[in-house]
């Protein structure tokens, strides 16, 4: 291992580091939002509809107002008076911040009591008086569309029906063609039911204006908190000078803290009118009815096949339940998300998607739990619609991938909807993961297995991604383009801080992005502070979701450390009295070529730059960069799960999951393995028992731990994890993104294990999740048990 | 989610416990485990004037085994139960189902009887003392009373006892040559069951002499298996036997359909563990020398 | 009412409704903010506290049911100022990413522990099945615990073997 002369490894990428951030997290020293307590503190509580779907006819807040301790109570009306009773979403619709004289989906806000006591402040809840006039609600999409559905958004001029867009992407007279002529059609519906990211940690925040200065600091649950800043700025009218997002240590993300919601306003407008500050931390039933959820695309998928087994096109149509709100945080080009990578690691001629967003009488959202902007949606259709194509060809499921992958040699390859892989080796993926999972012995046992009447089953899943969003151009979040940032600045005595606009929430930012710096400029990551999340103090970034924070903030981080190396290298023919042509440079040192005991270190040079430079150069030694990616990154894997299902309960247990990840150069392999660890575990809570819903009437089925589940250690299978390393040519360090690899991968293999096993009885389609009382059914509807 | 406000007591004898339920039973709820009554109070789906914190009185946390029966004492958490030795020895059903309770955490706080005083549907120990043909002890100010398990549970979240009365132990018969198993299917650990089923088998003389069945969470209380048991009485412990114990077992139960499966399936359920759990019973009672 | 609570060691006072929760006591009043809160519904165990050395979800317990009893929470794992051997396995074994059931889970772990020094992976993703984590999968926290137990274990080892050898070498020259 290299080593600074003073004998501290520099460990850069492809070290397992362990992290920094770990040191105050053991401690209970983290600081999450609702640790934050700033003297003269309010809580704020919101009351919230129980019907989903109903005309407000009287609000009576005077008794709350009465009840002691408490501050005040905010309606509708009071924020209307100041234009806010309704803001913006990240989609170009508007969305209610307390409702005014409708509500829309069961959970809406309607009041806020502000208390000085979080006791108190529940107990006034109960003291505001309502009057419902229920309507009709609309909970599934296909009723909304019908021409006599209800009409839920009222508000919105223009809109006559419940239909919010029509996208499509790709080339529907090819693809149809193909279809026309294919050997085989193989089609299926599929519907990927709203589920919710569920962080631990629910969401949040301490808006706190000073009504001597102007300040409006806000401690807040943002996975994004400069573009927060500005949606503030321009919603609310303050000044962005005078606004300040503190995101600090997060607890968890995946999604769920990228929207605004209604509660960050009210209580930023509630601390501006009293001039105290005010705190807001929803319970977890607030977070599950009401915050963005995840899903909810009822797909239905057709893939075109020649006779011997070549994919000749694919297309899909999806409606798309966005709930009473069109509040999905998602790239403003694209309302269905990156949905046309449905075409996934395969090279397909002719694809076609469209995808139509409805409205309806539940929670707003759609982007979210580790979605990559619908990735998980895509790539789990057209994974199933494989499974289903091999079934029915009566092909070996591995052996339909391997004749349809997109070749090694095609890259960089352009998809048939427009897409630009940038690098992969799909088969390589699949082998390492059928070989590590002994696949030829185990469809051996299901044999012997299935002549018992036993059933097991193996499925795969071969997946890409397309994450790292994105090209300005091309990518952008209420129009704030979709670059990353990264500002560097190396120290007298040769330590460094690095700001960046990236935000973890668990990713392990700290510990990782000083590694890109160690890798670049020698300087050992303890020696690196990392600082993210306060908007004062870092550089502009579009934050992190969607696993975009290695491609383009680590890019932006390695280009910063660059443009410092250009500096450094000045530098060091200054203090070595060469040229700088012939400064040579590896691992922190910087020597003269052919005479390499002629040599400044880094932290020579760092002392250099504030003690002894050259004439007309700028002391210091620091920079920013502001990073647009050229393209996305496509991290890619195989993932295999074998499942024994017991028939008489109809229950399926993994018993072993291989794991082939490819996402290019790993910096911290051992984060790499954590992320996908996690990723793993979610898709097999999405395919086993993850579920929101909702009854005739609106109301939510899945408001709570007890109802949405979240797999505990017990139930969770282990995880087999290997690599292929496919680095991205056009990243600066060759590395992908690897957050919601998994996530996006696992769910079709759990999925398609169950069905392998299931096939033998003519069963080809069971729908997320996948739970014990449903394989009965399908079991018991064949006469098998 | 916040509790609404109550007046707490901490009474420090059985006497001053069930002098304060004599006069004030219908304002106010027993804490033991608090298990299920915190959560109810932080949905605010109940709101006593008071609540008597009954874990100061001393006597009431044993286990042992007294004039042929075991005594579960109104503190017993499930923890404990799950760590006896004796129950591991003499009352297999009971031994298995302990650590099946929620969740470990849970475990440690929640009490057998707190579980049963509470009577939810899809409670665990229920089922258990209706297989065992329990005994529930109540004590009240005017004295004490001992109420079957059969004749314990009337509905959802109501038993038999009064406003006034605390029960103060679970008494279990001792039955040598007994095995015993409580097949729970839940959808995850901490869920409620989608439904379970507590067996309970004492072999005579190379026949089944007698059985238990008790079921979770498929009716509007913890139920009885009476006619399968009917059946089972001086059976021979045949694949037959359990076949159709397990259809009486499974016809017994009136499940609903809910997000865990259909009625249908429930059943279906109870009819499968209902077998499983006779045939371990029975192998579990001639091993232990109950031929 | 007055409640009066050892905490981590110290004894404290305050003075509290009957309705106020033992995480809150930790929380708001002490501000002891490593234990957290995760759900409303008893389901999740980030609020995880010892009580007398028993893990306990401390939303689902009052301040005043804690009236002289010991409770103990992440703050106090800490051995001399250090992170104790369970904290650094965490660490070491990458059994943790955005923090948030952490705490809980240390603790939970730590009991774990107390009552079985070795236990198996089965063990030990049975005693934490109360303790919800949506980040790593369990998969490291379980190496975590493992591993601490054998560090603790060889630890406890190598102080045995010098306590065993000292009357040995009371008796020689020194």
């Amino acid at each position: 291992m290299t080593e600074t002369d003073a004998g501290t490894a520099i460990r850069g990428l492809g070290h397992s580091v362990r992290r920094k951030e770990d040191d105050r997290f053991v401690r209970g020293r983290g600081t999450y939002v609702d640790d934050v307590k700033l003297p003269g503190m309010l809580h704020m509580a919101i009351l919230r509809t129980p019907v989903a779907h109903a005309r407000i006819t009287r609000i009576d807040v005077e008794a709350a107002k009465a009840h002691p301790g408490v501050v005040a109570v905010i309606t509708g009306r009071d924020l209307d008076a100041h234009g806010l009773a309704w803001m913006p979403t990240l989609s170009a619709d508007t969305q209610a911040v307390l409702a005014l004289d409708k509500v829309v989906f069961q959970g809406q806000e309607v009041a806020a009591v502000v208390a000085d006591d979080p006791y108190v402040a529940v107990d006034a809840l109960e003291l505001i008086d309502v009057d419902y006039d229920p309507l009709p609600a609309v909970v599934d999409p296909r009723r909304a569309l019908e021409g006599d559905a209800p009409l839920i958004r009222e508000d919105k001029e223009g809109q006559t029906g419940n239909h919010i867009f029509h996208w499509e992407k790709g080339d529907k007279e090819a693809t149809d063609r193909a279809f026309a002529e294919a050997d085989k059609v193989v089609s299926l519906d599929t519907f990927y039911p709203r589920c919710h990211p569920a962080p631990l940690e629910t969401c949040g925040c301490v808006a706190d204006v000073d009504p001597a200065t102007g300040k409006c600091t806000i401690w807040l649950t943002s996975q994004a908190p400069h573009a927060h800043r500005t949606l503030f700025a321009l919603v609310a009218g303050l000044p962005e000078q005078n606004i300040r997002i503190i995101s600090p240590d997060l607890g968890g993300g995946f999604g769920n803290k990228v929207p605004i919601y209604p509660g960050y306003v009210v209580a930023t407008v509630a601390s501006l009118l009293i001039g105290k500050p005010v705190k807001w931390i929803e319970d977890r039933t607030e977070n599950l009815i009401s915050t963005g959820f995840a899903r909810d695309y009822h797909m239905r998928g057709e893939m075109a096949l020649s006779a011997d087994g070549k994919i000749t096109a694919l297309r899909s149509q999806v409606i798309a339940d966005h709930g009473a709100f069109n509040a999905a945080a998602q790239p403003s080009k694209f309302p269905a998300g990156l949905f046309h990578i449905f075409t996934g690691a395969y090279d397909v001629p002719a694809a076609h998607c469209e995808v139509d967003g409805v409205y309806t009488n539940k929670a707003p959202g759609g982007i979210a739990y580790r979605c990559s902007f619908r990735v998980t949606e895509a790539s789990y259709l057209i994974e199933r619609l494989v499974q289903n194509a091999a079934v029915e060809l009566g092909m070996d499921p591995a052996e339909l991938r391997r004749r349809n992958f997109i070749q090694p040699e095609q890259f960089p390859y352009r998809s048939a909807v427009g897409w630009e892989y940038d690098s992969g080796d799909y088969p390589k993926a699949l082998d390492l993961a059928l070989e590590k999972l002994g696949y030829a012995e185990l469809r051996a046992e299901q044999k012997e297995k299935w002549a018992k009447g036993e059933l097991m089953g193996i499925g795969i899943a071969s997946f890409t991604e397309v994450v790292g969003a994105g090209h300005g151009a091309d990518f952008d979040i209420a129009g704030l383009r979709m670059f990353d940032s990264a500002e560097l600045r190396v120290h007298p005595t040769g330590k460094a801080i690095l700001k960046i606009g990236v935000q973890t929430q668990g990713q392990g930012h700290e510990t990782t992005f000083a590694q890109i710096v160690a890798g670049e400029l020698g300087i050992p990551p303890e020696d690196v502070t990392v600082m993210h999340g306060d908007t004062d103090n870092t550089p502009y970034g579009l934050g992190t979701y969607a696993s975009r924070s290695t491609p383009v903030g680590g890019a932006a981080t390695a280009m910063v450390a660059r443009k410092l190396r250009d500096k450094a290298t000045k530098l060091a023919a200054h203090l070595l009295e060469a040229s700088e042509e012939d400064i040579e440079y590896a691992e922190g040192r910087f020597s003269v070529r052919g005479a390499p005991d002629r040599a400044k270190t880094i932290q020579d040079i760092a002392f250099a730059a504030y003690t002894n430079l050259p004439e007309g150069m700028e002391a210091g030694l620091e920079g920013v960069t502001y990073y647009d990616p050229p393209n996305m990154t496509f991290p890619f894997g195989t993932y295999c799960v074998v499942v024994d299902i017991d028939k008489g309960t109809g229950e399926w247990k993994v018993r072993k999951m291989v794991a082939v990840d490819d996402c290019g150069v790993r910096i911290n392999p051992l984060i790499v393995e954590g992320q996908i660890h996690g990723g793993l575990a979610e898709g097999y809570a999405i395919a086993a028992m993850q579920l929101i819903t909702f009854d005739e009437e609106g109301n939510c089925i899945g408001q709570n731990f007890t109802d949405y589940l979240l797999p505990t250690s017990w139930e969770t299978p282990s995880f087999e994890t290997y690599e292929t390393v496919t680095p991205s040519p056009h990243h600066p360090i060759g590395a992908k993104g690897v957050g919601e690899s998994a996530t996006v991968g696992s769910p079709a293999a759990y999925v398609n294990a169950v069905l392998d096993a299931l096939a033998p009885l003519g069963i080809t389609n069971i729908d997320l999740p996948v739970t014990s009382d449903k394989v009965w059914a399908a079991m018991h509807e064949k006469g098998f048990v | 989610m916040l509790p609404p406000r109550f007046d707490y007591l901490a009474p420090r004898s059985l006497d001053e416990a069930l002098e304060f339920l004599d006069g004030h039973g219908d304002d106010a709820k027993v804490l033991a485990g608090g298990q299920s009554l915190i959560p109810v109070l932080k949905l605010r789906f109940a709101s006593p004037a008071w609540l008597v914190d009954i874990n100061r009185i001393p006597g009431l946390d044993e286990i042992a085994e007294q004039d042929g029966h075991l005594r579960v004492g109104a503190l017993v958490r499930h923890r404990d139960a799950e760590r006896s030795p004796v129950l591991r020895e003499r009352y297999p059903t009971m031994a298995e189902a302990a650590p099946q309770v929620s969740d470990p955490l849970v475990r440690n706080l929640g009490t057998v009887c707190g579980s049963l005083a509470h009577a939810d549907p899809s409670g665990d120990w229920g089922a258990v003392m209706l297989a065992m043909d329990a005994d529930l002890v109540a004590r009240s100010k005017s004295g004490m009373r001992t109420i079957a398990a059969r004749d314990f549970f009337d509905g959802p979240f109501t038993t038999a006892l009064r406003p006034d009365e605390l029960l103060v132990e679970a008494r279990v018969p001792a039955r040598p040559g007994t095995g015993g198993a409580y097949l729970k299917l839940e959808r995850k650990v901490g869920d409620f069951a989608t439904a379970a089923v507590a067996v309970r088998v004492t072999m005579s003389d190379g026949r089944i002499g007698e059985a238990g069945i008790g079921l979770t969470a498929v009716g509007p209380n913890n139920l009885k298996a009476t006619e399968a048991e009917a059946a089972l009485a001086g059976a021979d412990p045949s694949d037959e036997a359990f076949r159709e114990a397990a259809e009486l077992a499974a016809r017994a139960a009136s499940p609903s359909a809910d997000m865990r499966g259909s009625a249908e399936y429930k059943r279906n359920v109870v009819r499968v563990f209902t077998e499983r759990g006779l045939r371990r019973s029975v192998a579990m009672a001639i091993a232990d020398g109950g031929a | 009412m007055q409640v009066t609570v050892n905490v981590n060691g110290t004894s404290q006072t305050a003075d509290v409704e009957p309705r106020l929760l033992l995480v809150h006591l930790l929380r708001e009043r002490l501000g002891l903010t490593g234990t957290h809160i995760g759900c409303d519904t008893t389901s999740c165990g980030a609020c995880t506290v010892l009580l007398d050395g028993v893990p306990i979800k401390s939303c689902t317990y009052l301040a005043v049911q804690a009236d002289g009893r010991s409770v103990r929470t992440v703050e106090g794992l800490v051995e001399g100022g250090k992170p104790s051997p369970l904290q650094a396995a965490f660490k070491q074994e990458h059994g943790l990413q955005c923090g948030f059931c952490t705490p809980g889970m240390l603790l939970a772990a730590e009991a774990l522990l107390a009552d079985n020094p070795d236990p198996t992976e089965e063990q030990v993703r049975w005693a934490l099945s109360g303790n919800l984590c949506r980040c790593t999968g369990y998969m490291n926290i379980v190496k975590a615990v493992q591993a601490a137990g054998a560090a603790m274990r060889s630890a406890a080892g190598v102080a045995e073997a010098e306590t065993a050898e000292a009357p040995a070498m009371a008796g020689g020259a020194q």
